[in-house]
């Protein structure tokens, strides 16, 4: 059975197939085909104003979904503007699918206008990458594009498709089975390693499940929330895993790293055992390498081999799923129980006795003031409001930082951030994907002054959309990431970091037809936040908090992250 | 120190760029790289030599077979392999130094593919390090012109090629299934 039409029309079929209900873009020249036909059809399209929006929204409806997003932009510029989304998909794993229109196959190579080399440029942004020039070609490449983006370890693919793909005529015939006989992914996890594991698991007195991205990606929350409550082990969550495993879980530490707690940082240097789950030893979390959980063993689970042994050999090696792997591991630890010793149920008791004193020593900061709001304030009463129930996206900085400390996770897949690329610009549009993606959920959008403004163009898709998005902007007039670097580490010297011009709040967002509103008192922010969530459409409430004020614990840039520094070192005068 | 990598990838638009794009993306420096078709036309198999540290070796082997494109990545360093490469020399010599040139080529096994007035063209095949001696000893009679085809390699041992099979489409839904269950 197969039927004539245009190429633009069988892409149009195979995105159908793949179950894509939605899709973020801007159109162009060369793929002009396929939003004529698109026209018609019920996948519903959303109009971003800057390319690279549209993959930080595919990347937004990703990560809350855990479906496929898809985003499509024009050649040449188009898809040049993609390529930060791509990356970032690229390094917190996300599936995502990238089409670009490409100039016409006889025209590559001659400068053509609006020609880019988009399957080169893209070739290091992405897990795969495709440049179709024959029509025949497109339906397979399609659902290849979606297979690799969405399985194994994910990311993101970019499929290059030229404008006499797209207007050529052909014969359609559904595509059933996809070969990519170099395509290796490993799931099931070594029988013998998982045994060894929870043995190990069962002999150790001081161990600490460290759990990542991977639990999420792999919609592992119940599994890994099994093996904690069977073994008690304390778990700390990376950036990528907050929500793995619920904040008001008894066995939740917290986040370990550069901006980790005092506690995680501890237990993590403290150890006998690390079970790493779905994790990649990124830098930000552990420090100087050299110096990192010096004390422990490490049993490392992740579904891309390439991480296993990259940056900490293992004791315990496990290629596969954390979904498939960690149940595995249960069932072995019950298989084979090891009887604890008393002296190990002590060591045990003390272990947990010490990681609760590190978290009464020292709690993540918190401070208040009688006239200014804290950031820290703003990023409690937004865990009031969520109750660890709402989606929350951020940029990358310090209310990333702060947002990610003391705002709670109950469950996967809503806290949505730029983890390892750490894109400013990421949060509002990423919200946008995942509103459109979640319209019952209550979204916030964090962000802080500087990569609000890299967003304010999505705040006409906002509006276009009718998104109810709350979009918080933590203002605090400063780069303030990059101002904390210079005030302890360049001598106060403010370069470039002041953002002394905002935009009127108000007036802002009355332009695109919603309301916003400026705070800087600390007792108006409970209310403001209560009415931003309840007013039915978008919000932008623009919070000016205390200019100067930086995030603890800091473990400075190639420091152990036992030596933390958990305050400022001296009372920071405003210039 | 020096790794071979011997790789068997699908012959597809884009593959040689994908293996010289991840070298240079992780930093590892390519010391030679060959690549040519094998006896089935859809697949190329490569050899290259790249220098890194010890400890990094299999890490470049498990990110080359992280590549869709690549059916195999193999480490030869340290598996029985022959090694060759191919040498072109082109020397010009004098009157007086002909008959030496030659012999010193007959040691090396090497063949004349070019003779005149000026001096000769010798081709060479063998262990590279023995072709570095080879051009050495060349380039004390006279000036030469090098052209070095890279390494080539074999393993001696066959190394079973485990090859993924099709897979139903919608596949990509894995993870939709197993997030509303």
């Amino acid at each position: 059975m197969s039927t004539l039409m245009s190429g633009a029309k069988m892409l149009l079929e195979c995105l159908a197939r793949e179950g894509v209900d939605c899709m973020f873009g801007y159109p162009g020249g060369v793929t002009l085909p396929f939003y004529d036909v698109l026209y018609e059809h019920h996948i519903r399209h959303v109009l971003v104003r800057h390319e690279e929006n549209a993959a930080f929204a595919a990347e937004g409806y990703a990560r809350v979904t855990g479906k496929v997003g898809v985003c499509c932009a024009t050649s040449g510029p188009g898809a040049t503007n993609l390529t930060t989304g791509l990356v970032d998909a690229m390094m917190d794993s996300i599936p995502i699918v990238a089409l670009t229109g490409q100039v016409p196959s006889k025209l590559i190579g001659s400068d053509a206008f609006q020609e880019a080399d988009t399957f080169g440029i893209t070739r290091p942004c992405t897990k795969h990458n495709y440049l179709v020039k024959k029509l025949e070609e497109l339906p397979q490449i399609i659902h290849e594009a979606f297979y690799v983006a969405a399985s194994g370890r994910p990311g993101p693919v970019l499929v290059d498709i030229t404008k006499d793909v797209f207007q050529g005529q052909g014969h359609y015939q559904p595509v059933t089975s996809i070969h990519l006989p170099g395509y290796k992914v490993f799931t099931e996890g070594h029988t013998g390693q998982i045994k060894r594991a929870a043995q190990m698991i069962q002999e150790s007195e001081r161990p600490l499940v460290y759990s990542g991205g991977g639990i999420i990606l792999s919609n592992a929350s119940p599994e890994l929330r099994e093996f904690v409550e069977l073994t008690d082990a304390p778990t700390v969550t990376t950036l990528m895993g907050l929500g793995s495993l619920p904040s008001e879980h008894p066995n939740f530490i917290s986040m370990p790293g550069m901006h980790g707690s005092y506690a995680a940082n501890m237990a993590l240097s403290n150890a006998d055992l690390l079970i790493a789950l779905g994790v990649r030893f990124d830098d930000r979390v552990t420090g100087r390498l050299a110096a990192f959980a010096p004390h422990a063993k490490v049993i490392h689970v992740d579904i891309d081999p390439a991480e296993i042994g990259k940056n900490r050999a293992p004791d315990v090696p496990i290629v596969g799923d954390v979904k498939r792997v960690v149940p595995k591991i249960v069932k072995a630890m019950k298989e084979n129980p090891v009887p604890a010793s008393e002296k190990l149920k002590a060591g045990r008791r003390a272990w947990w006795h010490q990681i609760r004193e590190w978290k009464a020593e020292h709690p993540y900061n918190t401070p208040r003031s009688e006239s200014e709001i804290k950031p820290q304030h703003l990023m409690a009463e937004i865990d009031r409001i969520s109750g660890g129930q709402a989606i929350v996206t951020s940029d990358v900085g310090q209310h990333q930082m702060w947002a990610a400390q003391l705002i709670r996770f109950n469950e996967p897949r809503l806290w949505v951030n730029s983890g390892g690329l750490g894109s400013m610009g990421f949060g509002v549009p990423a919200a946008v994907g995942a509103q459109m993606a979640r319209p019952d959920k209550l979204v916030f959008a964090i962000a802080g002054d500087g990569g609000f403004q890299m967003s304010i163009p999505e705040l006409g898709t906002i509006a276009s959309n009718g998104l109810p998005i709350k979009i918080i902007v933590m203002n605090n007039g400063y780069l303030g990431m990059v101002r904390q670097w210079q005030t302890l580490f360049y001598n106060n010297r403010l370069s470039s970091v002041e953002l002394d011009c905002f935009p009127d709040a108000e007036k802002l967002a009355g332009a695109y037809g919603f309301k916003g509103r400026t705070i800087d008192k600390p007792w108006e922010l409970a209310s403001a936040l209560e009415e931003a969530v309840n007013e039915p459409g978008p919000y932008l409430l623009n919070v000016k908090v205390t200019p100067m004020e930086c995030v603890y614990p800091m473990v400075p840039a190639g420091g152990a992250i036992n030596e933390m520094v958990l305050g400022p070192p001296q009372p920071v005068a405003v210039p | 120190m020096l790794q071979v990598i011997s790789l068997l990838l699908e012959n597809k638009p884009g593959a040689l760029m994908r293996v010289t794009g991840l070298l240079s993306q992780r930093g590892y420096n390519i010391e030679s790289l060959t690549v040519a078709r094998t006896l089935d036309p859809s697949l190329s198999r490569m050899t290259i030599v790249v220098d890194v540290e010890s400890h990094q070796r299999q890490q470049v082997i498990k990110q080359m077979n992280k590549l869709i494109n690549v059916l195999q990545a193999t480490d030869l360093s340290d598996s029985p392999a022959v090694v060759r490469e191919l040498v072109l020399v082109r020397i010009r010599t004098s009157q007086e130094s002909r008959t030496a040139v030659l012999k010193e080529a007959e040691i090396f096994g090497g063949r004349v593919v070019d003779s005149s007035t000026e001096g000769f063209a010798i081709e060479v095949t063998g262990d590279p390090e023995k072709l570095s001696e080879f051009i050495d000893v060349m380039g004390s009679y006279g000036e030469i012109d090098v052209t070095r085809s890279g390494a080539l390699a074999i393993a001696l041992e066959s190394k079973k090629l485990k090859l993924q099979p099709p897979v139903p489409t919608k596949a990509g839904a894995r993870l939709e299934e197993t997030l509303s269950n």
